[in-house]
């Protein structure tokens, strides 16, 4: 630890992503420590600060290579080999600040709604802050499983203790749902560290993990049921609708934006690299595109029924991952790229309309839709902050929203066209789900006397709203600049699960036994250049490549034995 | 001269364990308990002679925890019959719930 | 013929000379940024007055705001600032019109402002492409724009709303510039869902109105499923080309795509689908007559003149393309005159103005897919710019007798439907101007010669006929059908056209008594509008008269000298479809099919036939009697009710499609997620319970129970030690 103290007052980027990881904690204790009155706004500039810092990583983190940038490593527990360390990418950039802009988002929303237990509330917020950064942000599997159980506990207590009326329900629910993929997720953890003759708990050590076909197809489904119930996939989501409609609406904006988005990180920092061959495999790749296309119809469909607003909203959040499915596991530059702006532009869109949402209930203490109608005449500006909202969830061009689904499908048209066109219906019953609540909100006749008084923004809320809106039309006017940045963090991605389908394919894997040696799969993550070919990204699934291709292949087993397309001469 | 001692030592275990099983009042099974950690006291004594030291030392940890524990546990049931007038352990049922 | 007139010197006074200049346009961006900034300021100000307004409905009242003796400035404001972008805009739009014109360009000028999307293999700028298609759609758009900008001045004058109208008209403006001025498919994709938007917003612009809100909604989910269409196109386009770029698609389409292949045609289908839904064809029109709802002005500008047009832009845009795939263009075609002998049919028994007027535009646009259908692509753009002019015309036309009819009714305090023929009759008395000026356009409409729809509907008729004579043109029998369709659906529009003149205007009054004395002309700053359009109307259609006409009749006078410029003017966009078209299909027919005869004779003929029309329809309307909407029955039986139910469309879409879906939502809901999966967690959920319930009974609380079933086990597991070893 001495190191890390010291380190401290030296540049930003020795120090700040030990500071975005406990900053939260120091703010916790600060919040423990004074009166409960005070404590939303001790909370609220914990975070603010927080996310102050933040920001300077947009300018001072450099994609570079595509690896870890700003690493520091801690031994932690070293009989384990358990470091304490940390790392950013161009994948976890975009994570962490739509970490430290929703947290004191979230806060300032909050100011009213909770009442209750505020010093618990606002601590339980920044420990929650704190485990999802370091989710984000740790690059040693045992410190990344500590954060993402960490999540788990403070949400809990926020769903079962904030909530509704079946707080108890939805909070059992989504532990227990949220518990079983996780704990499988360790055992599949435990097993790499010992089976795999890896002696350290570091990322890198687990990407040289030595693991069959066979091996890997079991962990990948291991991982992806942990990851899959947190984005929720498909049939594992039913309890989503039920957290997000017990949730306090801070607690809603954080699950929705940050909580799901733990499990698309973790498509894209760990089941695509560690199992690259299960990830290129045909049967696995058809049932991750088959639920992320079921995904968007299912949900949009039974979003456009609910008569909840707030259970439509958290079934429409099924459905945006299901594009973030679909695009990940399509294996292109597109689609990758496209899943994560999904990831983003959900993460804000979706938490501004879970705060609106609140901002409703607020006001009415009700969630029906059909209790609402007119309320575009009283509340002009909430009117107007809600149809932008809506509009970027539903993809409009020019905001957010399109980017992503538009990279994404495109991605996956590459390499599944079926898929795409499928999912692409997607933007059909996107406008089917969304705009009759929109009608049935604020258009109609304000034929409710309660919705009379209905009052617009305050000015706290429009500072609530007004950085997401931006944000939203930011991204869906001048996206380069996030495409630039997390551009070679997934062409590394790719690449390593290109590697990896190079050595699943080579015979010995395919049998089941582990690969003899392919220290081809030992190179750390660094971006060979973008190619320049648009289909390449599909050509190595299909066709095992040549030997000569793969850059260290001079120890390569076995002749290749002639029924390979490839062997034949 | 050993197997003596260790059936001496069996024989109050099993009338200790015994004793806690059957009795119903918390003083008598308390008692029990004692006799229980009294008879691997024993145990420990008489192997200690083929062992070493390390029995004998042993026997001196059980006797403070059970020194100990006599305070603990004496005080608990008295407080229990303060509250219930009884310490008839078929009363306390409050694990239960 | 133009494609034979291409190489020969050009008569007249726009002779495109293959030495191109240098040409810089003037502040393109500009363009469409004015709308956009009107946008900002008038948003700013309908936010503000929305303020207002709000405050007034939660005390119960309603904010009135011309209580006071003078306009507040949120309903000033935008009087000058709606309009003034548009003017603007329009003056640049000018400029570079003749810059353009005098620099003969024959490549696109792009301009990119920056790098929309970009990641290693798909690179979309935001880029704008200026050349001779987009410059008639930019002239289009902010010149009939900009008068129905002006119109609604006086329209939409008294409305509460009145800054929020022209925030949500200068934006339409602004997405309606980037689609026509979009270099490629991604920024032409975002004017296309953005003007949707507008669309949406203006449709349902009174949206404490349940049916125009519903109406707005139906019209964007509608577009989305066009939309869709157009996405999986942009899809297969990335696949063939890596781009969505323009000039590269085009430049590339010949040497990457097999002609007629399975890719061009898909592609082209799915784009057609896109046009579809944007252009309210067959089977997705059903969200048009809905989208009346709107504001008059709106009607005229995004229903009528603009972005309904969006389709037919892109499908000549994609000009190439279709020569590619003639497969698609034949069903481009058949779409195109299906819907409009449909929409024609279903005109013929409505009463509502505004909705004769938006099946007019349905049947129009059908004319229009039918020119670029079969390759007339200058024609099918013609026919656009002439309609705009007089469709504009009728629609504002109908505005100012709405706007009458609803003052009138208004003051007498008659709650009848200011908007149903019905209740008309006779206004030629107090509307003079737009008696006139609605007259010129239904003219125009009904192709009478020298009105401008003669010669764009004729065109397009005509090179139906021409294509199908075409040698070898593998779908020439299916042309020859549509050519006699085209003939006999521009007979219905001159009648539909003339029944909804004389009921509204001519005949005795049907108006509610006290009402009558409250009718009134519009005010100038509603006629002038009209009058610029009317002229438009009557010579728009001059810039391309056709050379054949020039040569034999129209020559004769001696006053037409833009002899097909709009064809010369083109030429560069077009010149690649003409050339693949011919080079598959061989030269286009000189004379008809199956009874010959020239364009000459065709286009006397028509508009001959079509005057019949009129003069009849006048004879035999004027002599019926209409009775108010009040006391009407709806038709009973046969085919005229059918047609009043607009062959129900809706209700059969609602049958098959809506309520299914709606049903199949329930069902996932209600058994899928709550019954299957929530039923199997909570299973096991319960079952996790069961069994603790089973293991709770030996949970006693009595410590030497414990006791006794721990000695149980220690004894258990000794004995195991022992006697297992």
């Amino acid at each position: 630890m001495t190191s890390f103290v010291a380190s401290i007052p030296g540049l930003y980027e020795d120090w700040i992503l030990h500071a975005l990881v406990w900053l939260p904690v120091v703010g916790l204790v600060h919040v423990l420590a004074t009166p409960g009155e005070r404590s939303k706004v001790i909370a609220f500039r914990w975070s603010g600060l927080v996310f102050i810092l933040s920001v300077g990583l947009w300018w001072a983190f450099d994609p570079g290579n595509g690896g870890f940038a700003f690493e520091s490593s801690v031994p932690w527990i070293e009989a384990w080999g358990v470091n304490y360390s940390l790392g950013i990418d161009g994948i976890s950039v975009f994570m962490v600040i739509l970490t430290t802009l929703t947290t004191p988002i979230a806060i300032l929303g909050s100011f009213n709604y909770i009442r209750k237990r505020r010093k618990a509330f606002y601590a339980l917020m920044l420990l929650l802050q704190t485990g999802v950064t370091g989710v984000f942000l740790a690059t040693d599997i045992f410190l990344f499983y500590v954060f993402f159980e960490l999540t788990l506990v403070p949400m809990y207590f926020i769903v079962g203790i904030w909530g509704g009326e079946r707080r108890i329900y939805a909070a059992v629910k989504f532990f227990l749902y949220t518990a079983v993929g996780s704990l499988l997720m360790l055992v599949a953890i435990l097993y790499m560290y010992f089976s795999s003759g890896v002696d350290s708990f570091s990322y890198e050590a687990f990407l040289n993990a030595d693991l069959s076909l066979r091996e890997q197809l079991w962990l990948f489904a291991a991982f992806a049921l942990a990851f899959g119930i947190k984005v929720p996939i498909f049939p594992l989501h039913t309890w989503l609708p039920d957290a997000h409609v017990e949730a306090p609406t801070p607690g809603s904006v954080i699950l929705a934006s940050l909580l799901l988005k733990m499990g698309t990180y973790g498509f894209l920092r760990f089941l695509l690299p560690f199992f690259p061959g299960a990830a290129q495999h045909s049967t696995v790749v058809t049932v991750m595109l088959v639920v992320g296309v079921a995904g968007i119809i299912y949900a949009a469909w039974v979003a456009a029924v609910q008569p909840d607003a707030k259970k439509l909203v958290a079934y429409t959040s099924v459905a945006h991952m299901g594009f973030v499915v679909i695009g990940v596991f399509a294996l292109t530059v597109n689609g990758l790229q496209g899943g994560l702006v999904v990831m983003i532009s959900h993460g804000v869109s979706t938490g501004a309309l879970f705060l609106l949402l609140g901002m409703m209930y607020e006001r009415r203490h009700t969630r029906l839709i059909d209790d609402f109608g007119g309320i575009g005449r009283v509340a002009p500006l909430f009117a107007t902050a809600f149809v932008i909202t809506a509009l970027a969830s539903i993809g409009l061009p020019g905001t957010s929203g399109f980017i992503g689904e538009f990279l994404a499908l495109i991605g996956t048209f590459e390499t599944h066209a079926v898929v795409a066109i499928i999912a692409a219906t997607g933007v059909i019953f996107a406008a089917y789900y969304m705009l009759p609540m929109v009608q049935r909100v604020l258009f109609n006749e304000l034929d409710k006397e309660e919705n009379r008084n209905f009052s617009d923004l305050s000015r706290r809320e429009m500072w609530v709203l007004g950085p997401l809106v931006a944000l939203m039309i930011w991204i869906g006017v001048q996206p380069g600049p996030f495409l630039e940045r997390m551009e070679p963090s997934v062409q590394a991605v790719l690449e390593r699960v290109e590697e990896g389908a190079m050595a699943a394919a080579e015979p010995g894997a395919i049998d089941g036994s582990e690969l003899a040696n392919a220290p081809e799969r030992a190179l750390p993550l660094v971006d060979t250049g973008p190619s320049s070919d648009p289909h390449a990204t599909s050509a190595p699934a299909t066709t095992p490549a040549p030997a000569a291709q793969s850059p260290a292949a001079t120890p390569s087993p076995a002749p290749t034995p002639p029924t390979t397309p490839g062997g034949e001469s | 001269m050993l197997t003596h001692a260790l059936i001496l030592s069996a024989a109050l275990f099993v009338i200790g364990t015994l004793g806690v099983i059957v009795r119903r009042n918390a003083i008598v099974i308390f008692l029990c308990i004692e006799l229980q950690l009294n008879a691997v006291n024993l145990a420990f004594v008489a192997l200690s002679r083929y062992t070493g030291i390390e029995g004998q030392l042993y026997v001196f940890f059980v006797m403070t925890v059970a020194a100990a524990e006599a305070a603990v546990g004496l005080a608990i049931i008295i407080s229990i019959f303060r509250h219930y007038e009884t310490v008839n352990v078929d009363k306390f049922n409050l694990l239960k719930w | 013929m133009v494609f034979a007139a291409t190489a020969a010197a050009v008569p007249g006074s726009a002779p495109l000379a293959p030495q191109a200049a240098e040409w810089e346009p003037l502040l393109p961006g500009w363009i469409i940024l004015l709308p956009l900034l009107g946008f900002i300021a008038n948003s700013i100000l309908a936010l503000w007055a929305a303020r207002q307004s709000s405050a007034a409905v939660r005390a119960g009242g309603e904010w009135d705001p011309f209580a006071g003796d003078r306009r507040p400035l949120t309903h000033t404001l935008p009087t000058w600032i709606g309009p003034g972008v548009m003017a603007l805009a329009f003056l640049l739009t000018l400029w570079n019109f003749e810059g353009m014109w005098a620099a003969h360009l024959d490549e696109p000028v792009v301009e990119t402002f920056w790098t929309w999307i970009a990641t290693s293999t798909l690179t979309v700028d935001a880029a704008i492409q200026l050349d001779q298609l987009s410059m008639i759609m930019m002239l289009v758009v902010t010149g009939v724009g900009f008068l129905i900008h002006v119109f609604s001045v006086g329209y939409m004058r008294d409305d509460v709303g009145y800054p929020r109208y022209f925030a949500y008209l200068n934006l339409f403006v602004f997405f309606m510039l980037v689609l026509v001025m979009g270099a490629g498919y991604g920024m032409m994709f975002i004017g296309w869902e953005g003007v949707g938007l507008c669309s949406y917003l203006l449709i349902g612009y009174w949206f404490t109105d349940r049916e125009k809100s519903d109406a707005g909604k139906k019209a964007f989910i509608v577009n989305r499923i066009g939309d869709f269409g157009f996405l999986v196109a942009m899809f297969l386009l990335y696949q063939a080309f890596g781009t969505l770029e323009f000039g590269t698609i085009f430049g590339d389409a010949e040497g990457q795509l097999v002609a007629g292949g399975a890719v061009v045609t898909s592609i082209t289908l799915l784009l057609m689908l896109g046009a579809a839904g944007k252009s309210a064809q067959v089977p997705l029109h059903v969200w048009l007559p809905d989208a009346m709802a709107g504001p008059t002005p709106v009607s005229a500008l995004i229903h009528a003149a603009t972005m309904v047009t969006a389709g037919v832009y892109m499908v000549a845009r994609s000009s190439v393309l279709y020569a590619l795939a003639p497969t698609s263009q034949a069903v481009v075609a058949g779409i195109g005159v299906l819907t409009a002998l449909v929409a024609a049919t279903i005109a013929l028994k409505q009463y509502d103005i505004k909705k004769v007027l938006a099946y007019s535009t349905v049947s129009q646009l059908g004319f229009m897919f039918l020119g670029a259908g079969v390759g007339a692509f200058t024609a099918a753009i013609f026919h656009l710019m002439t309609h705009a002019f007089f469709k504009a015309l009728l629609f504002l036309g109908a505005g100012a007798v709405i706007h009458s009819m609803h003052h009138a009714l208004h003051k007498a305090g008659s709650h009848e439907d200011a908007q149903d023929m019905r209740n008309m009759g006779g206004l030629r008395t107090r509307m003079r101007i737009t008696w006139v000026v609605m007259w010129i356009a239904t003219l125009a409409i009904a192709g009478i010669w020298p009105f401008a729809g003669f010669f764009s509907k004729d065109e397009i008729i005509w090179y139906t006929a021409a294509w199908a004579g075409a040698e070898s043109n593998p779908y020439g029998w299916l042309y020859t059908v549509y050519w006699l369709v085209a003939l006999a659906t521009a007979l219905l529009t001159a009648f539909y056209m003339t029944r909804l003149m004389i009921m509204t205007f001519h005949g005795a009054s049907r108006v509610e008594q006290g009402a009558r004395g409250h009718l009134h002309e519009a005010p100038p700053v509603m006629t002038v509008p009209l009058i610029v359009l009317a002229v438009l109307s009557v010579f728009g259609g001059w810039v391309n008269v056709p050379e054949a006409l020039q040569a034999s009749v129209v020559g004769f006078f001696g006053a037409l000298p833009m002899s097909e410029w709009l064809h010369h003017w083109l030429e560069p966009v077009t010149a690649g479809a003409a050339g693949v078209q011919v080079a598959a299909m061989g030269d286009p027919s000189y004379s008809a099919p199956l009874v010959g005869g020239g364009e000459v004779m065709w286009a006397l003929i028509s508009t001959a036939a079509a005057a019949v029309v009129v003069a009849g329809a006048c004879r035999y309307l004027l002599a019926r009697k209409y009775v108010p909407a009040a006391e009407a029955a709806a038709p009973s039986s046969g085919l005229g009710r059918i047609l009043y139910n607009k062959w129900y469309f809706d209700e059969v879409f609602d049958r098959t499609i809506v309520q299914p879906i709606l049903a199949a939502s329930r069902w996932c809901w209600k058994v899928v997620d709550t019954v299957l999966i929530d039923g199997f967690v909570n299973f096991v959920g319960n079952f996790t319970r069961l069994a603790g319930w089973l293991a709770s009974l030996f949970q006693t609380g009595q410590a030497t129970t414990y006791a006794f079933v721990l000695t149980l086990g220690v004894l258990a597991i000794l004995g195991a030690a022992v006697f297992l070893q």
